[in-house]
């Protein structure tokens, strides 16, 4: 599969998938008016990529904000990688949080509480 | 008509105005809004935490505003943008903001909008929560883009009520006025 890569804006995140290594990173702004638009390739690529998906998934979520609309965009992000999970390959998500931002650990929380696949909620310190 | 807009803005924007905007609700003009008081708040100094905070619920309830508005008709002042809007931030005190907002809706729209801020109000931290994660997981985007989360999501950041009032307009209108406390 080619390479997804998906520059950032300062309303969306930059996005890329680096297949070899199997690392997934999503790292910026999310807040589109229409995150439909904006997350529907990615979710196109990870519906083909769930067809044969690498031994290990890695993916870093590294997000500054994210509007509710974004957020369903998201939880359809991991379910591509729970059907991944699944299927017994290794998938693991690092949801990365500012120093002090509860707000984002416990947004990190929710969706570790609603999709199975290994979380590990990691503090960026200064 | 006993509501006019003008009495109305000039109210609201009494206090230590950050930011005050009627007019129309575009994608560009939130971009504006947001760059402008990123840039303000960074001025003055304000912390991190509180910074975030704001910045969310302006977003949220900008393109709240922005999905929702009502794309004004009959009887509403023809000098008004079809999607007329008000957007005022003001600061109350150490980190402490004000968000307002109010825009036009249909009166028969009152009912739903009520029931649902008051149901929100009525929830606890950990039950808000539970609606936001039930929300999220079950229900798809609308066809306007919203996701109905927004009111849950300023909701449970800000940990405060939210304050609403109905302006009556003409028969078929009613001005939605909204305070958030950050």
């Amino acid at each position: 599969m080619e390479a997804l890569l998906i520059e950032g804006t300062p309303k969306t995140p930059s996005v890329s998938f680096d297949v070899d290594k199997g690392i997934l990173e999503i790292k910026g702004r999310s807040i589109p008016e229409n995150s439909i638009e904006f997350y529907k390739p990615l979710v196109d690529w990870l519906e083909e990529y769930t067809q044969n998906p690498g031994p290990k998934t890695q993916v870093n979520v590294h997000l500054e904000y994210f509007n509710t609309s974004s957020s369903k965009c998201i939880l359809d992000v991991f379910k591509k990688l729970e059907a991944i999970y699944k299927n017994k390959f290794e998938v693991q998500v690092n949801w990365y949080y500012e120093e002090d931002d509860e707000d984002m650990l416990e947004a990190g929380e929710d969706y570790e509480s609603i999709i199975r696949v290994p979380f590990k909620m990691i503090e960026i310190v200064d | 008509m006993s509501f006019k807009i003008n009495e109305y803005y000039t109210e609201i924007c009494k206090g230590d105005i950050v930011l005050a905007f009627k007019g129309s609700i575009t994608p560009d003009l939130i971009n504006e809004v947001l760059e402008a008081v990123e840039v303000k708040l960074e001025a003055g100094h304000e912390d991190g935490k509180t910074r975030k905070k704001l910045y969310n619920v302006l977003v949220e309830s900008l393109q709240n505003l922005y999905h929702h508005i009502e794309e004004t008709h009959d009887g509403i002042d023809e000098d008004l943008d079809p999607k007329f809007g008000v957007l005022i931030i003001e600061r109350e005190g150490e980190g402490d903001y004000k968000v307002t907002t109010g825009n036009f809706i249909t009166s028969v729209k009152i009912k739903f909008l009520k029931e649902k801020i008051d149901k929100i109000n009525s929830l606890s931290k950990d039950e808000l929560k539970d609606m936001y994660k039930f929300i999220l997981n079950h229900q798809k985007i609308s066809a306007k883009g919203g996701g109905g989360l927004g009111l849950v999501d300023i909701a449970r950041k800000t940990g405060k009520k939210i304050l609403y009032k109905f302006y009556p307009y003409n028969d078929t209108y009613s001005f939605f006025n909204m305070i958030i406390q950050v």
